[in-house]
Protein backbone atom coordinates (compact mmCIF):
# COMPACT_ATOMS: atom_id res chain seq x y z
CA UNK A 1 0.00 0.00 0.00
CA UNK A 2 2.76 2.24 1.27
CA UNK A 3 4.85 1.46 -2.20
CA UNK A 4 0.98 2.70 -4.34
CA UNK A 5 0.77 5.62 -2.21
CA UNK A 6 4.75 6.91 -2.90
CA UNK A 7 4.59 5.68 -6.47
CA UNK A 8 1.53 8.07 -7.16
CA UNK A 9 2.44 10.87 -5.16
CA UNK A 10 5.80 10.59 -6.83
CA UNK A 11 4.63 10.26 -10.51
CA UNK A 12 2.34 13.57 -9.60
CA UNK A 13 5.02 15.41 -8.21
CA UNK A 14 7.72 14.66 -11.33
CA UNK A 15 5.24 15.35 -13.69
CA UNK A 16 3.96 18.37 -12.45
CA UNK A 17 7.41 19.60 -11.79
CA UNK A 18 8.35 18.91 -15.53
CA UNK A 19 5.06 20.69 -16.52
CA UNK A 20 5.89 23.88 -14.90
CA UNK A 21 9.81 23.56 -16.45
CA UNK A 22 8.42 23.12 -19.58
CA UNK A 23 5.53 25.86 -19.43
CA UNK A 24 6.88 28.54 -17.30
CA UNK A 25 8.57 31.68 -18.54
CA UNK A 26 10.68 32.63 -15.58
CA UNK A 27 14.08 31.20 -16.00
CA UNK A 28 14.16 30.42 -12.19
CA UNK A 29 11.17 28.88 -11.71
CA UNK A 30 11.94 26.55 -14.73
CA UNK A 31 15.66 25.39 -13.00
CA UNK A 32 14.14 24.82 -9.75
CA UNK A 33 11.17 22.80 -11.30
CA UNK A 34 13.92 20.74 -13.32
CA UNK A 35 16.02 20.29 -10.32
CA UNK A 36 13.01 19.16 -7.90
CA UNK A 37 12.21 16.83 -10.57
CA UNK A 38 15.14 15.17 -11.23
CA UNK A 39 15.27 14.67 -7.60
CA UNK A 40 11.54 13.48 -7.11
CA UNK A 41 12.58 10.70 -9.76
CA UNK A 42 14.84 9.18 -7.68
CA UNK A 43 12.12 8.30 -5.59
CA UNK A 44 11.19 5.65 -8.00
CA UNK A 45 14.67 3.91 -7.61
CA UNK A 46 14.12 3.63 -4.01
CA UNK A 47 10.81 2.22 -4.49
CA UNK A 48 11.80 -0.33 -6.77
CA UNK A 49 14.69 -1.31 -4.30
CA UNK A 50 17.92 0.45 -6.48
CA UNK A 51 19.39 2.65 -3.64
CA UNK A 52 22.40 3.04 -5.26
CA UNK A 53 20.99 4.23 -8.48
CA UNK A 54 18.15 6.51 -6.40
CA UNK A 55 21.90 8.41 -4.78
CA UNK A 56 23.56 8.46 -7.80
CA UNK A 57 20.36 10.02 -9.32
CA UNK A 58 20.11 12.86 -6.82
CA UNK A 59 24.20 13.05 -6.56
CA UNK A 60 24.65 13.36 -10.33
CA UNK A 61 21.46 15.61 -10.95
CA UNK A 62 21.87 18.18 -8.11
CA UNK A 63 25.43 19.40 -9.59
CA UNK A 64 24.66 18.92 -13.35
CA UNK A 65 21.84 21.55 -12.81
CA UNK A 66 23.52 23.34 -10.58
CA UNK A 67 26.06 24.28 -13.35
CA UNK A 68 22.77 25.57 -15.64
CA UNK A 69 22.09 27.97 -12.52
CA UNK A 70 25.58 29.50 -13.09
CA UNK A 71 24.29 29.77 -16.65
CA UNK A 72 21.15 31.48 -15.70
CA UNK A 73 22.94 33.70 -13.81
CA UNK A 74 24.95 34.65 -16.64
CA UNK A 75 22.47 35.16 -18.96
CA UNK A 76 19.48 35.99 -17.64
CA UNK A 77 17.92 38.67 -14.88
CA UNK A 78 16.32 35.29 -13.68
CA UNK A 79 14.08 37.41 -11.61
CA UNK A 80 12.49 38.55 -14.75
CA UNK A 81 10.04 36.83 -17.40
CA UNK A 82 12.25 35.94 -20.50
CA UNK A 83 10.41 36.95 -23.57
CA UNK A 84 10.20 34.05 -25.45
CA UNK A 85 9.03 33.73 -29.17
CA UNK A 86 6.07 31.51 -29.54
CA UNK A 87 5.37 30.54 -32.80
CA UNK A 88 1.63 28.09 -33.26
CA UNK A 89 1.32 26.90 -29.74
CA UNK A 90 -0.98 24.06 -31.09
CA UNK A 91 1.60 22.60 -33.61
CA UNK A 92 4.07 23.16 -30.36
CA UNK A 93 2.43 21.31 -28.64
CA UNK A 94 0.79 18.91 -30.83
CA UNK A 95 4.64 17.53 -31.73
CA UNK A 96 5.79 17.83 -28.34
CA UNK A 97 3.25 15.16 -26.74
CA UNK A 98 3.92 13.08 -30.65
CA UNK A 99 7.77 13.13 -29.66
CA UNK A 100 6.80 11.83 -25.97
CA UNK A 101 4.58 9.19 -26.95
CA UNK A 102 7.29 8.12 -29.56
CA UNK A 103 10.01 7.39 -27.01
CA UNK A 104 7.81 5.87 -24.90
CA UNK A 105 6.58 3.14 -27.26
CA UNK A 106 10.28 2.82 -28.45
CA UNK A 107 11.14 1.81 -24.94
CA UNK A 108 8.00 -0.16 -24.24
CA UNK A 109 7.65 -1.83 -27.10
CA UNK A 110 10.50 -4.76 -26.70
CA UNK A 111 9.65 -5.14 -23.00
CA UNK A 112 5.51 -5.52 -23.66
CA UNK A 113 6.80 -7.89 -26.47
CA UNK A 114 8.87 -10.30 -24.39
CA UNK A 115 7.19 -9.79 -21.04
CA UNK A 116 10.17 -8.34 -18.28
CA UNK A 117 12.58 -11.14 -18.12
CA UNK A 118 15.48 -10.28 -15.42
CA UNK A 119 18.80 -11.14 -16.94
CA UNK A 120 20.49 -11.12 -14.43
CA UNK A 121 20.07 -12.99 -11.32
CA UNK A 122 20.99 -11.94 -7.76
CA UNK A 123 23.80 -12.85 -6.39
CA UNK A 124 23.59 -14.47 -3.15
CA UNK A 125 25.00 -11.91 -0.43
CA UNK A 126 25.81 -9.12 -2.50
CA UNK A 127 24.26 -5.26 -2.12
CA UNK A 128 22.68 -3.46 -4.60
CA UNK A 129 25.92 -1.28 -5.22
CA UNK A 130 28.07 -4.81 -5.69
CA UNK A 131 25.14 -6.11 -8.48
CA UNK A 132 25.76 -3.20 -10.17
CA UNK A 133 29.60 -3.28 -10.12
CA UNK A 134 29.57 -6.55 -11.54
CA UNK A 135 27.35 -6.14 -14.33
CA UNK A 136 29.09 -2.80 -15.14
CA UNK A 137 32.77 -4.90 -14.76
CA UNK A 138 31.48 -7.97 -16.55
CA UNK A 139 28.67 -7.66 -19.71
CA UNK A 140 29.07 -3.77 -19.98
CA UNK A 141 32.63 -3.57 -20.04
CA UNK A 142 33.09 -1.72 -23.07
CA UNK A 143 30.04 0.43 -23.18
CA UNK A 144 31.51 1.34 -19.86
CA UNK A 145 35.24 2.02 -20.79
CA UNK A 146 34.03 3.77 -23.94
CA UNK A 147 31.61 6.43 -21.91
CA UNK A 148 35.08 6.84 -19.95
CA UNK A 149 37.26 7.63 -22.44
CA UNK A 150 34.37 9.82 -24.17
CA UNK A 151 34.30 11.79 -20.81
CA UNK A 152 37.95 12.21 -20.36
CA UNK A 153 38.15 13.50 -24.14
CA UNK A 154 35.17 15.95 -23.26
CA UNK A 155 37.25 16.70 -19.58
CA UNK A 156 40.53 17.71 -21.83
CA UNK A 157 38.36 19.09 -24.75
CA UNK A 158 36.87 21.67 -21.72
CA UNK A 159 40.55 22.39 -20.30
CA UNK A 160 41.74 23.88 -23.56
CA UNK A 161 38.79 25.99 -24.54
CA UNK A 162 38.41 27.47 -20.79
CA UNK A 163 42.47 26.99 -20.06
CA UNK A 164 43.69 29.82 -22.15
CA UNK A 165 45.44 31.90 -19.79
CA UNK A 166 45.77 28.62 -17.08
CA UNK A 167 49.69 29.46 -16.87
CA UNK A 168 48.98 32.66 -15.16
CA UNK A 169 47.60 32.46 -11.49
CA UNK A 170 45.60 34.99 -9.81
CA UNK A 171 46.00 33.13 -7.01
CA UNK A 172 49.56 32.93 -6.94
CA UNK A 173 50.68 36.77 -8.33
CA UNK A 174 51.19 39.67 -5.87
CA UNK A 175 48.24 41.81 -5.45
CA UNK A 176 50.70 45.11 -6.81
CA UNK A 177 51.49 43.00 -10.04
CA UNK A 178 47.80 42.51 -10.86
CA UNK A 179 47.35 46.01 -10.78
CA UNK A 180 50.28 47.00 -12.90
CA UNK A 181 48.73 44.67 -15.70
CA UNK A 182 47.41 47.08 -18.61
CA UNK A 183 44.49 44.83 -19.32
CA UNK A 184 43.55 44.53 -15.73
CA UNK A 185 43.50 48.42 -15.34
CA UNK A 186 39.98 48.81 -17.01
CA UNK A 187 38.26 46.64 -14.66
CA UNK A 188 40.11 47.47 -11.70
CA UNK A 189 39.31 51.50 -12.04
CA UNK B 1 5.75 -3.42 7.31
CA UNK B 2 4.13 -3.87 10.02
CA UNK B 3 2.49 -1.42 12.45
CA UNK B 4 4.92 -1.33 15.29
CA UNK B 5 7.82 -0.33 12.60
CA UNK B 6 5.42 2.36 11.50
CA UNK B 7 5.17 3.46 15.05
CA UNK B 8 8.81 3.32 16.00
CA UNK B 9 10.31 5.47 12.80
CA UNK B 10 7.58 8.17 13.51
CA UNK B 11 8.88 8.70 16.61
CA UNK B 12 12.37 8.57 15.42
CA UNK B 13 11.91 11.15 13.00
CA UNK B 14 10.12 13.19 15.49
CA UNK B 15 12.66 12.68 18.60
CA UNK B 16 15.64 13.61 15.59
CA UNK B 17 13.49 16.63 14.42
CA UNK B 18 13.07 18.16 18.39
CA UNK B 19 16.31 17.39 19.49
CA UNK B 20 18.63 18.85 16.39
CA UNK B 21 16.14 21.84 15.81
CA UNK B 22 16.67 22.29 19.71
CA UNK B 23 20.21 21.73 19.41
CA UNK B 24 20.72 23.81 16.23
CA UNK B 25 19.38 27.21 18.69
CA UNK B 26 21.52 26.33 21.49
CA UNK B 27 24.41 25.59 19.11
CA UNK B 28 23.73 29.61 17.95
CA UNK B 29 24.85 29.78 22.07
CA UNK B 30 28.11 27.90 22.33
CA UNK B 31 29.29 29.84 19.14
CA UNK B 32 28.84 32.90 20.11
CA UNK B 33 30.19 32.49 23.95
CA UNK B 34 33.45 30.02 22.17
CA UNK B 35 34.02 32.97 19.96
CA UNK B 36 33.79 35.51 22.60
CA UNK B 37 36.12 34.19 25.19
CA UNK B 38 38.83 33.40 22.49
CA UNK B 39 38.12 37.22 21.29
CA UNK B 40 38.68 37.92 25.54
CA UNK B 41 35.06 38.97 25.28
CA UNK B 42 32.10 37.45 27.34
CA UNK B 43 29.19 36.72 25.02
CA UNK B 44 25.71 36.83 25.82
CA UNK B 45 25.48 37.52 29.44
CA UNK B 46 22.16 39.31 30.37
CA UNK B 47 19.15 37.02 29.57
CA UNK B 48 19.13 34.34 32.21
CA UNK B 49 22.30 32.36 33.67
CA UNK B 50 25.70 33.26 31.66
CA UNK B 51 22.88 34.04 29.05
CA UNK B 52 21.69 30.77 28.91
CA UNK B 53 18.09 31.83 27.82
CA UNK B 54 19.16 33.88 25.13
CA UNK B 55 18.35 30.58 22.95
CA UNK B 56 14.96 31.36 23.79
CA UNK B 57 14.87 35.22 23.49
CA UNK B 58 16.58 34.72 20.16
CA UNK B 59 13.82 32.74 19.42
CA UNK B 60 10.76 34.85 20.24
CA UNK B 61 11.95 36.97 18.49
CA UNK B 62 12.57 35.06 15.28
CA UNK B 63 9.03 33.96 15.47
CA UNK B 64 7.34 37.11 16.24
CA UNK B 65 9.42 39.33 13.52
CA UNK B 66 7.60 40.56 10.95
CA UNK B 67 7.72 38.42 7.52
CA UNK B 68 9.03 40.71 4.82
CA UNK B 69 9.24 39.61 1.21
CA UNK B 70 10.07 42.39 -0.69
CA UNK B 71 8.85 43.98 -3.69
CA UNK B 72 10.54 42.28 -7.28
CA UNK B 73 11.35 39.42 -6.19
CA UNK B 74 10.63 35.70 -7.45
CA UNK B 75 8.12 35.29 -4.73
CA UNK B 76 7.94 31.44 -4.54
CA UNK B 77 11.14 30.39 -4.87
CA UNK B 78 11.89 33.21 -2.29
CA UNK B 79 9.72 31.64 0.20
CA UNK B 80 10.99 28.08 -0.47
CA UNK B 81 14.87 28.52 -0.34
CA UNK B 82 15.13 28.51 3.44
CA UNK B 83 12.79 25.37 3.98
CA UNK B 84 15.23 23.78 1.62
CA UNK B 85 18.30 24.38 3.35
CA UNK B 86 16.33 23.23 6.92
CA UNK B 87 14.76 20.07 5.48
CA UNK B 88 17.46 18.67 3.34
CA UNK B 89 19.80 19.21 6.27
CA UNK B 90 17.00 16.76 8.18
CA UNK B 91 16.66 14.60 5.78
CA UNK B 92 20.28 13.62 5.56
CA UNK B 93 20.18 12.54 9.20
CA UNK B 94 17.47 9.40 8.17
CA UNK B 95 21.12 7.72 7.56
CA UNK B 96 23.21 8.37 10.57
CA UNK B 97 23.31 6.16 13.70
CA UNK B 98 23.21 8.04 16.08
CA UNK B 99 23.92 5.64 19.15
CA UNK B 100 24.52 1.90 19.27
CA UNK B 101 21.26 0.24 19.04
CA UNK B 102 20.17 -0.25 23.23
CA UNK B 103 16.81 -2.13 24.89
CA UNK B 104 14.35 0.54 26.14
CA UNK B 105 11.47 -1.25 28.19
CA UNK B 106 12.73 -4.63 26.67
CA UNK B 107 12.30 -3.40 23.19
CA UNK B 108 15.37 -3.49 20.90
CA UNK B 109 15.87 1.04 19.47
CA UNK B 110 18.00 0.95 16.42
CA UNK B 111 18.74 4.92 16.67
CA UNK B 112 19.19 5.01 12.82
CA UNK B 113 15.66 5.94 10.75
CA UNK B 114 16.42 3.92 7.85
CA UNK B 115 19.43 1.53 8.01
CA UNK B 116 19.83 1.76 3.58
CA UNK B 117 23.03 0.15 2.40
CA UNK B 118 24.04 3.43 0.65
CA UNK B 119 23.99 5.67 3.78
CA UNK B 120 27.46 7.43 3.38
CA UNK B 121 26.16 8.57 -0.77
CA UNK B 122 23.25 9.32 0.45
CA UNK B 123 23.99 11.58 2.96
CA UNK B 124 26.52 13.64 1.09
CA UNK B 125 23.74 13.89 -1.77
CA UNK B 126 21.63 15.26 0.32
CA UNK B 127 23.60 17.85 2.13
CA UNK B 128 24.79 18.80 -1.31
CA UNK B 129 21.00 19.44 -2.26
CA UNK B 130 21.46 21.55 1.03
CA UNK B 131 23.39 24.13 -0.98
CA UNK B 132 20.91 24.79 -3.28
CA UNK B 133 18.85 26.77 -0.01
CA UNK B 134 21.36 29.48 -0.55
CA UNK B 135 21.34 29.57 -4.13
CA UNK B 136 18.15 30.09 -4.69
CA UNK B 137 17.69 32.22 -2.13
CA UNK B 138 20.41 34.07 -3.88
CA UNK B 139 19.24 34.36 -7.01
CA UNK B 140 15.38 34.60 -6.02
CA UNK B 141 15.62 38.11 -4.02
CA UNK B 142 16.17 40.55 -7.01
CA UNK B 143 19.94 42.41 -4.83
CA UNK B 144 23.18 42.28 -6.46
CA UNK B 145 24.77 41.32 -3.49
CA UNK B 146 22.57 38.15 -2.70
CA UNK B 147 23.28 37.04 -6.63
CA UNK B 148 26.90 37.57 -5.82
CA UNK B 149 26.38 35.38 -2.77
CA UNK B 150 24.82 32.61 -5.15
CA UNK B 151 27.64 32.65 -7.72
CA UNK B 152 29.77 31.82 -4.97
CA UNK B 153 27.43 29.51 -3.13
CA UNK B 154 27.18 27.87 -7.04
CA UNK B 155 31.31 28.20 -7.33
CA UNK B 156 31.87 26.07 -3.69
CA UNK B 157 29.56 23.62 -5.00
CA UNK B 158 31.31 22.06 -7.84
CA UNK B 159 34.82 22.52 -5.49
CA UNK B 160 34.13 20.50 -2.79
CA UNK B 161 31.74 17.97 -4.26
CA UNK B 162 34.48 16.19 -6.02
CA UNK B 163 37.07 15.91 -3.08
CA UNK B 164 34.50 14.42 -0.39
CA UNK B 165 33.74 11.77 -3.35
CA UNK B 166 37.45 10.43 -3.95
CA UNK B 167 38.47 10.98 -0.19
CA UNK B 168 35.61 8.65 1.23
CA UNK B 169 36.56 6.48 -1.93
CA UNK B 170 39.46 4.88 -0.14
CA UNK B 171 37.39 3.82 3.39
CA UNK B 172 34.35 2.48 1.46
CA UNK B 173 37.21 0.46 -0.53
CA UNK B 174 38.43 -1.15 2.97
CA UNK B 175 34.58 -1.63 4.29
CA UNK B 176 33.52 -2.72 1.63
CA UNK B 177 30.57 -1.03 1.91
CA UNK B 178 28.33 2.04 1.78
CA UNK B 179 26.55 1.94 5.26
CA UNK B 180 27.45 4.23 8.41
CA UNK B 181 26.45 0.85 10.54
CA UNK B 182 29.05 -1.56 8.70
CA UNK B 183 31.29 1.48 8.91
CA UNK B 184 31.24 0.97 12.84
CA UNK B 185 31.63 -2.89 12.63
CA UNK B 186 34.24 -2.57 10.38
CA UNK B 187 36.44 -0.18 12.92
CA UNK B 188 35.70 -2.61 15.79
CA UNK B 189 37.31 -5.62 14.33
CA UNK B 190 40.18 -3.08 12.38
CA UNK B 191 41.03 -0.31 14.55
CA UNK B 192 39.82 3.10 13.30
CA UNK B 193 40.04 3.51 10.20
CA UNK B 194 42.48 7.22 10.69
CA UNK B 195 45.23 4.54 11.66
CA UNK B 196 44.17 1.97 8.67
CA UNK B 197 46.61 1.08 5.86
CA UNK B 198 49.89 3.47 6.53
CA UNK B 199 48.57 6.62 6.35
CA UNK B 200 45.93 6.54 3.23
CA UNK B 201 43.36 7.32 5.99
CA UNK B 202 44.82 9.65 7.69
CA UNK B 203 45.08 11.21 4.00
CA UNK B 204 41.31 10.55 3.66
CA UNK B 205 40.45 11.46 7.20
CA UNK B 206 42.03 15.56 6.57
CA UNK B 207 41.12 15.41 3.05
CA UNK B 208 37.19 14.68 4.27
CA UNK B 209 37.70 17.09 7.58
CA UNK B 210 38.69 20.17 4.97
CA UNK B 211 35.63 19.52 2.65
CA UNK B 212 33.45 19.23 5.18
CA UNK B 213 34.12 22.62 6.18
CA UNK B 214 33.34 23.99 2.72
CA UNK B 215 30.12 21.47 2.82
CA UNK B 216 28.93 23.16 5.94
CA UNK B 217 29.46 26.54 4.32
CA UNK B 218 31.88 27.40 7.47
CA UNK B 219 34.64 29.97 8.00
CA UNK B 220 36.95 29.25 6.10
CA UNK B 221 35.22 28.53 3.39
CA UNK B 222 32.38 30.84 4.15
CA UNK B 223 31.48 32.60 0.99
CA UNK B 224 27.69 32.36 0.71
CA UNK B 225 27.42 34.81 2.75
CA UNK B 226 29.81 37.45 1.63
CA UNK B 227 31.47 38.61 5.23
CA UNK B 228 33.95 41.01 3.14
CA UNK B 229 31.07 43.14 2.36
CA UNK B 230 29.57 43.29 5.62
CA UNK B 231 25.86 42.05 4.86
CA UNK B 232 24.89 38.07 4.96
CA UNK B 233 24.87 37.30 1.16
CA UNK B 234 22.01 35.15 0.35
CA UNK B 235 20.00 36.19 3.24
CA UNK B 236 20.49 39.88 2.99
CA UNK B 237 16.78 40.22 2.18
CA UNK B 238 15.27 37.81 4.90
CA UNK B 239 13.69 38.65 7.92
CA UNK B 240 12.07 36.32 11.00
CA UNK B 241 11.75 33.12 10.82
CA UNK B 242 12.55 32.47 7.31
CA UNK B 243 15.96 33.72 8.00
CA UNK B 244 15.74 31.53 11.18
CA UNK B 245 15.46 28.42 8.92
CA UNK B 246 18.42 29.60 7.18
CA UNK B 247 20.42 28.80 10.64
CA UNK B 248 18.73 25.81 11.64
CA UNK B 249 19.93 24.09 8.36
CA UNK B 250 23.32 25.34 8.81
CA UNK B 251 23.93 23.96 12.34
CA UNK B 252 21.98 20.89 11.76
CA UNK B 253 24.02 19.77 9.07
CA UNK B 254 27.48 21.20 11.41
CA UNK B 255 25.96 18.47 13.68
CA UNK B 256 25.10 15.92 11.20
CA UNK B 257 28.85 16.32 9.62
CA UNK B 258 30.30 16.03 13.27
CA UNK B 259 28.45 12.41 13.61
CA UNK B 260 29.59 11.71 10.54
CA UNK B 261 33.24 12.07 10.35
CA UNK B 262 33.72 9.93 13.83
CA UNK B 263 31.24 7.26 12.29
CA UNK B 264 33.31 7.10 9.06
CA UNK B 265 37.15 7.61 10.20
CA UNK B 266 37.24 7.70 14.01
CA UNK B 267 35.81 4.12 15.24
CA UNK B 268 32.06 5.40 16.15
CA UNK B 269 30.29 4.30 18.85
CA UNK B 270 32.92 1.07 18.86
CA UNK B 271 31.31 -2.28 20.05
CA UNK B 272 27.70 -0.37 20.91
CA UNK B 273 28.56 -0.07 24.82
CA UNK B 274 27.61 2.88 26.92
CA UNK B 275 30.89 4.35 26.94
CA UNK B 276 31.14 3.89 23.10
CA UNK B 277 28.25 5.60 22.96
CA UNK B 278 29.69 8.59 25.22
CA UNK B 279 32.92 8.78 23.43
CA UNK B 280 30.85 8.97 19.95
CA UNK B 281 29.03 12.00 21.29
CA UNK B 282 32.71 13.20 22.69
CA UNK B 283 33.92 12.72 19.03
CA UNK B 284 30.82 14.81 17.88
CA UNK B 285 31.62 17.49 20.78
CA UNK B 286 34.99 17.93 19.61
CA UNK B 287 34.16 18.32 16.20
CA UNK B 288 31.51 20.81 16.77
CA UNK B 289 33.92 22.57 18.55
CA UNK B 290 36.50 22.70 16.09
CA UNK B 291 33.89 24.44 13.63
CA UNK B 292 33.46 27.11 16.00
CA UNK B 293 37.17 27.14 16.87
CA UNK B 294 38.60 27.68 13.45
CA UNK B 295 35.84 29.97 13.06
CA UNK B 296 37.72 32.31 15.69
CA UNK B 297 41.32 31.22 14.37
CA UNK B 298 41.25 31.46 10.26
CA UNK B 299 40.30 34.43 8.20
CA UNK B 300 38.07 33.62 4.92
CA UNK B 301 40.01 32.30 1.91
CA UNK B 302 39.04 33.67 -1.63
CA UNK B 303 36.34 31.74 -3.64
CA UNK B 304 39.46 30.91 -6.23
CA UNK B 305 41.70 30.69 -3.83
CA UNK B 306 39.16 27.37 -2.75
CA UNK B 307 38.69 26.48 -6.15
CA UNK B 308 42.25 26.66 -6.35
CA UNK B 309 42.58 24.44 -3.34
CA UNK B 310 40.10 22.17 -4.08
CA UNK B 311 40.72 21.38 -7.98
CA UNK B 312 44.39 21.64 -8.09
CA UNK B 313 45.42 20.14 -4.69
CA UNK B 314 43.04 17.96 -3.12
CA UNK B 315 41.63 16.15 -6.06
CA UNK B 316 45.32 15.28 -7.18
CA UNK B 317 46.29 14.12 -3.42
CA UNK B 318 42.50 12.50 -3.01
CA UNK B 319 43.25 10.37 -6.30
CA UNK B 320 46.29 9.48 -5.53
CA UNK B 321 45.29 8.20 -2.24
CA UNK B 322 42.86 6.06 -4.08
CA UNK B 323 45.27 4.68 -6.33
CA UNK B 324 47.72 3.70 -3.28
CA UNK B 325 44.55 2.26 -1.59
CA UNK B 326 44.17 0.16 -4.31
CA UNK B 327 47.65 -1.26 -4.73
CA UNK B 328 47.78 -2.31 -0.74
CA UNK B 329 44.62 -3.84 -1.17
CA UNK B 330 45.58 -5.98 -4.40
CA UNK B 331 49.52 -7.16 -3.10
Amino acid sequence: MFEAIAFYLFSFLTITMFFIAVTTSQALYALTALAAGMIFISAFFFILGADFLGAIQIVVYSGAVMALYAFGMMFFDTTRDVKEKQGNKFIVVCMGVLAAVLVVVIFAAPIVGDNIVALYPMTEGAGNTQEVGMVLFTKYLVPFEVAAVMLLVAMIAGIVLAGKKMDISLTLTSDDKIKEDENNKKVLL
Amino acid sequence: MDTAYLIETVIKVVVILLIFSALAGIGTYFERKVLAFMQRRLGPMYVGPYGLLQVAADGVKLFTKEDIIPTNVVGRIFKIAPVITAATAFMAAAAIPFLPSFTLFGYEVHPIVADINIGILYILGIMGVGLYGPLLGGMASANKFSLLSAARGAAVFISYEVVTGLSILAPIMMVGSLSLVDFNNYQIENGWIVFNMYGVGFVAFILFWIAAFAETGRTPFHLIANDHEIIDGFGTEYSGMRWGLFFIGEYANMFFISFVIPLLFLGGYGDGSFLGALALLGKVAFFFFFFLWTRAAWPDVRPDQLMWLCWKVLMPVAVINVVIAGFLMMF
